[in-house]
Order: C-alpha cells, then sequence, then structure tokens
C-alpha cells in the first residue's frame, strides 16, 4: 500500500506535463493543423521557465509559477511561427513541425550559452514544490493518493482538461472549430474565417505546450538542459492519438503513460515486475500508439482535414 | 516542379538561413566572421592565421557521411510522396545489427565488414518496411508510426547494449574485432589521425544506386508515379500498395547502412544513447535542401557535415555550437515556406479561377 502512495503521486506529476501538452495538440489538429512541433514547444517554454525562475527566485517565493505563465507567453509566441508557415505560407505541416523542432533544440542551447555561459539554465533551488492539501490528504486512502506530496500541475492539468472539454464540444467557438478540421471549405462557406480559427488553435496549443514545457522541468528537473523534454512531445502527441482527439481519451492516456514512467522506479520494489527492464516501462506508450493505431485504422477518429493545406477553392 | 527552381529555392534558402545566423549571432553580441572561419577550416583544414591540419578535412567527411545516408533515405521516401521521419529509428536498428555481426558472427576481413553492412541495411529495411506496410495495407500515416519506432528503437538499442551485448557500464559494448571495422591506417595517417574511414565507398555506392534506381529504371519510373499521383499510379495499373512498402524497405536501408558506417567506422563499439542523435533529423534537412535528387543530396550533405564539423571549432570561439541547428531549422522552415510563397503566386496567376471557385463557395 505504501508503494501505492508514494508511486501514484509521482505517476500523477509525470502524467501532467502529458495531459496538459497534449490538450494544446488536441486545439491545434481540431482546428486541422497537424502538431508535430509540441516538443519544440515545451523545450522552449520548459526554458523560459526555468530561465524566469532561477532569476526570480531571489525576489519573490512566487517565482515557479511566474515561470509557469513565462512558459505560457513563450510557448505562444513561438507556436506562431508553426502558424505563421504552416497557414499563411502554406507549408507541409510536417515540415514545418519538424523544422520547428530542431530549431527550438538550437535556439534554447544557444540562448543559454548567452544567458548562463553554459550549454544549460543555472539551477533553480525550489522550482515548483510538490504540495498536501490540508483536511483533504486526511481522508483515508484518497487523500494520500490525490492530496498528499502532490505537484501542483495535476491540479492544473485536470482542470484544464475539463475547461478543453467544455470549450471545443459545448461552445461556438468549439463548434467553429471543429469544423475547420473537419471540412474547411464547408465552414469558410459559412463565414467562418478558417485562417483565424486555426491561428486560435495553433496558439492556444503553444500555450498549452509551453505550460506543459515549464510544469515539466520545475517539477521533475533541476535546470533546463538539451535533454529536459527528451521525447515528452512526442509522447504527448501519442496521448493525443491514443485519447482519439478527446479530452477524456487524453486525460485517460496521460495518466497511463505516466503510471508507466512512475512504475520504471518503482518496479524494483514490486515482486512481479522487479524482473522487467527500464526499457520496457519506457518503450511501451510507443508500442502502445502503435497498436492503437491499427485498432483505429478504417475507423474515422481524427479530424478529418488535419494535415491538408487548406486550398479555399476546393471542393 | 519545374527543373530550374529545384535549383533556386535551396540555394535562396541556404543563403537566408545563413544570413538569419549571422544575424543571430550579431544580435548577441558575437562575431558571426568566427562561424565562417570555423566553417572554412573545419572544411579545408586551412587555419586561419597560417597552418593546415588535414584531421579537419578527415573529421568533415565523418560527419557527412551518415547524414549523406539518411537524405538518401528521407529523399527515395518523399519521392514516392512517404514522409520518413523514422530515418533515425532506422539508423538505430541498423547498429543493433552491426553490434550483433561485428561481436558475434566470426569472419575473415573485409568479409565481416560486408557482412556487417549487409545486416545493417536489411535489419533497416525491415524496420521501415513496418510503417510502410502499415500505410499499404491500413492507410496509417506513416509520419506518426516512425516517430514512434524512433523512440521504440532508442530503448530497443540501449535495452540490447545493457541485457543482450552485456555492457557493464551502461555505455559501451565490448570492442569488435579489428575484422569488422571500416577503420583504417592508412586513411588515418594522411589525415593527421582523424577518424576517416572506408565508410565512404558504401555511402558513395548508395549516392549512385539512389540515381539509378530512381532516374534509370522502371521501378523508380513507378515509384515517382506513385509519388506524383497516388490514384492516377493506381488507374494506370501500378501496384501501389507494394510500390509504397518496396519504397520504405529500400528508405530504411539505406539509414540502416548509416548506422553500420558510424558503428563500425567513426567507433568501434556498440553504444548506449541518452537520446536520439539527430540524423534522422538532418537526414530532413539534408533532403529538403538537395531537392531529393541523389546530387542534390550528395552536396546538401556536404553543406551540412561542414556545419557540424565546425561546431567545436565555433564553440572555440566563442560562437556558441548551437547556432548550427539554427542555421539548419531556418534552412528547412524557409524551404517549406518557399514552396508556399510558389503556391501563392501560382494562385495569383490564375487569380480569375480562383475567384469563380470560391463565389461557387459561398
Amino acid at each position: 500500500m505504501n508503494i501505492l502512495y508514494n508511486m501514484l503521486p509521482i505517476a500523477f506529476a509525470y502524467s501532467s506535463p502529458l495531459i496538459i501538452s497534449a490538450l494544446g495538440g488536441m486545439f491545434s489538429e481540431r482546428s486541422g493543423i497537424v502538431n508535430i512541433a509540441l516538443e519544440g514547444i515545451m523545450m522552449v517554454g520548459g526554458f523560459a521557465a526555468a530561465s524566469i525562475t532561477v532569476i526570480l527566485e531571489p525576489i519573490t517565493p512566487a517565482a515557479g509559477y511566474i515561470g509557469l505563465l513565462a512558459g505560457i507567453a513563450a510557448g505562444m509566441l513561438y507556436s506562431l511561427l508553426h502558424s505563421f508557415a504552416s497557414i499563411n505560407l502554406k507549408a507541409d505541416q510536417v515540415i514545418s513541425g519538424t523544422a520547428v523542432n530542431i530549431l527550438a533544440g538550437g535556439l534554447t542551447v544557444y540562448l543559454a550559452q548567452i544567458f548562463f555561459q553554459q550549454q544549460r539554465t543555472r539551477a533553480f533551488s525550489r522550482g515548483i514544490e510538490t504540495l498536501s492539501v490540508p483536511w483533504l490528504s486526511h481522508i483515508p486512502f484518497v487523500g494520500p493518493i490525490f492530496f498528499r506530496n502532490e505537484s501542483p500541475p495535476f491540479y492544473i492539468a485536470i482542470v484544464l482538461v475539463f475547461l478543453a472539454w467544455f470549450v471545443v464540444f459545448k461552445t461556438p467557438f468549439g463548434l467553429r472549430l471543429r469544423s475547420c478540421g473537419e471540412h474547411p471549405q464547408a465552414a469558410a462557406s459559412m463565414g467562418i474565417n478558417v485562417y483565424r480559427y486555426r491561428y486560435a488553435g495553433v496558439t492556444i496549443s503553444g500555450a498549452f505546450a509551453g505550460l506543459a514545457g515549464g510544469a515539466m522541468i520545475l517539477t521533475q528537473d533541476i535546470q533546463f538542459t538539451a535533454v529536459s523534454i527528451h521525447g515528452s512531445g512526442f509522447i504527448a502527441l501519442a496521448c493525443l492519438i491514443f485519447g482519439k482527439w478527446n479530452p477524456f481519451g487524453v486525460l485517460g492516456a496521460g495518466l497511463f503513460f505516466g503510471l508507466s514512467q512512475a512504475l520504471s522506479i518503482y518496479a524494483k520494489d514490486i515482486p512481479f515486475l522487479a524482473g522487467v527492464p527500464l526499457e520496457f516501462f519506457y518503450m511501451l506508450p510507443y508500442v502502445l500508439t502503435i497498436i492503437a493505431l491499427l485498432v483505429f485504422s478504417g475507423k474515422s477518429v481524427g479530424p478529418k482535414a488535419a494535415g491538408e493545406i487548406y486550398d479555399a477553392g476546393k471542393r | 516542379m519545374p527543373k530550374k527552381s529545384s535549383f533556386i529555392i535551396p540555394l535562396i534558402a541556404i543563403l537566408a538561413g545563413f544570413a538569419l545566423g549571422a544575424l543571430i549571432i550579431v544580435a548577441t553580441g558575437r562575431s558571426p566572421a568566427a562561424m565562417f572561419l570555423a566553417m572554412l577550416q573545419g572544411a579545408t583544414g586551412i587555419i586561419p592565421g597560417g597552418g593546415f591540419n588535414p584531421r579537419y578535412i578527415g573529421e568533415f567527411i565523418i560527419q557527412a557521411m551518415p547524414i549523406m545516408l539518411t537524405g538518401l533515405s528521407v529523399g527515395f521516401a518523399f519521392r514516392t510522396g512517404l514522409f520518413n521521419i523514422g530515418a533515425e529509428g532506422q539508423l538505430m536498428m541498423g547498429s543493433i545489427a552491426s553490434f550483433a555481426v561485428a561481436l558475434w558472427v566470426p569472419a575473415p576481413p573485409i568479409i565481416h565488414v560486408i557482412l556487417v553492412l549487409i545486416a545493417a541495411a536489411v535489419a533497416g529495411g525491415l524496420w521501415g518496411a513496418i510503417p510502410g506496410w502499415f500505410k499499404a495495407r491500413f492507410n496509417i500515416h506513416e509520419v506518426v508510426v516512425t516517430i514512434m519506432m524512433n523512440y521504440i528503437a532508442l530503448f530497443l538499442n540501449n535495452w540490447m547494449v545493457v541485457y543482450v551485448f552485456g555492457s557493464k557500464d551502461r555505455i559501451k559494448t565490448a570492442m569488435f574485432p579489428a575484422s569488422a571495422l571500416l577503420k583504417d591506417e592508412f586513411l588515418s595517417h594522411i589525415t593527421n589521425y582523424s577518424r576517416l574511414n572506408w565508410g565512404f565507398i558504401p555511402v558513395i555506392l548508395s549516392v549512385i544506386l539512389f540515381w539509378f534506381l530512381i532516374d534509370k529504371t522502371t521501378f523508380g519510373f513507378r515509384l515517382r508515379a506513385v509519388g506524383f499521383n497516388k490514384e492516377g499510379a493506381r488507374y494506370a495499373g501500378m501496384r501501389v500498395e507494394r510500390d509504397t512498402v518496396m519504397s520504405m524497405i529500400i528508405a530504411g536501408a539505406f539509414a540502416g547502412l548509416a548506422g553500420a558506417v558510424l558503428t563500425v567506422g567513426t567507433f568501434s563499439y556498440g553504444r548506449f544513447l541518452q537520446s536520439a542523435e539527430g540524423y534522422g533529423m538532418d537526414g530532413i534537412a539534408v533532403a529538403l535542401v538537395g531537392a531529393n535528387t541523389a546530387i542534390g543530396i550528395f552536396f546538401s550533405a556536404l553543406l551540412f557535415g561542414m556545419l557540424k564539423a565546425a561546431q567545436p571549432l565555433m564553440q572555440s570561439q566563442g560562437v556558441p555550437k548551437d547556432i548550427a541547428s539554427i542555421i539548419q531549422a531556418s534552412i528547412v522552415l524557409f524551404i517549406a515556406m518557399k514552396l508556399g510563397i510558389d503556391y501563392l503566386l501560382a494562385g495569383l496567376r490564375r487569380k480569375p479561377a480562383g475567384e469563380v471557385g470560391e463565389e461557387a463557395g459561398t
């Protein structure tokens, strides 16, 4: 039982950035823009969050949270590159996303050398610390799992799941956004500005992925380095697919993938998992995503027009 | 695409990429001249201020070899209308096959190396066949599958290095026997003890094979037809599904070969990898700049190899080496955008038709 109480909060901490970033990816893909740039945006968000936190820590105890806001802002700004290339200049969205990813790796480490004279940001001392909710953490069973030593971004992720569901499925904005991802020409015929909605989708994804990158660095690391994000943006993409482009699906997939990462730490203490190599747990999200793609194939699950270059004249 | 523009677009993108890189260096208070001098020194071995060290030339060729192969891999798939982001993973599978043959299969010199190269190409090809088959049989987009398979290959590589090849330090396997290596005293000597090796022979042969397959065989013609218009090719009686799988197998084989060239050429032991090394991403840049032609990929791999080789020199001159990635990404982005700008210009020229289309839509 103790293992469970220790492991689940860690699993939640691992899953939060995945969930947040995947929700971002959902906004982008629902608007019709494939976003494999989540990885790069998370790097930029993580770098901005770590830098601001290091600078503000001596001044204010809220430095970590201001860092998160910086991550959001940096992610939004950086994602404009992907929007501009793929919406205005009709670049292939996968090529543009690839370039945005390569650029993020170079830009963050380059700037780290300019600001901190080393290939990483200076280490922050606290980042965002875990918190225990008074009263609630004493509830038997539920308390230690959901309210003790919890990573704050986990609560942010849960709120965002409901918020994203409401916005995408219950508001006119969401309906229009989805229409741009399903059949942009039909959307345009109803007077919807496809370009504007796609910009909105990608920019929201930038904010989410930037937040996710910041949350990941500030809760799981002591500084930003070139390998800090190590493929999480692509696991987020996997969550999005595994969760069938739906916020609650994303939540489930994110929790599952987070658990598989936490298991890699705790496996040695669990009798029937003790012999399983670490690499197996790392591999799991990717293998399952390919299997999920096989299972979904033939059914229309994702946004129909995602990845297509928008041509207003096409019928 | 007309022949002329396929040369001009990458050229403009390269110039714009370097201009942007120089601008960033100036904006951050460093010297762009140091970067260009580092590139000159990295490619020619001429040391600014006097001196010549052929070691730099050897290291430059070493850097260009794997990305030339991953460039061929990405480019070959592009010609069939497939986006192979999986060169990285195919390369790693090639590396794993190289470890196995180098360590486990006893063979005389030369034959041993050839066996390593063949095994790597086969392993890469099989790893490429999987997304190809998924695409052909289930119509699953190859981009997502290949991204996921890159990470699977990365962790498979690490698992194999530790558990199958028994690396005790979790850093590298045992040293390979000399018979399995592409290394050579002579080549190392003439380049002042660089890591230059015979790997350039399979690389050059691959470039020629790419050109021959794509431009000189009916098989290549079919692949290109599928790339231009899948439904048109199907209507013309071509077996689009089989060609899709074949194209990914060949693309994977090029990348797998890159794994062998790295493993038994640049290094001489299997390596545990902390993260992907980016050869696949470099390959995308190489293929795009090379306009997916054999000769174009050859030269663009040299360009990006030069950039990579100059990185340590830049760093020592006070220019952060990551400017190379920034320039590379900018070039890719400019090429992607340039296609869009062309599209817009073509749209302007066809304006009357476009307007009719829009009116009909509203």
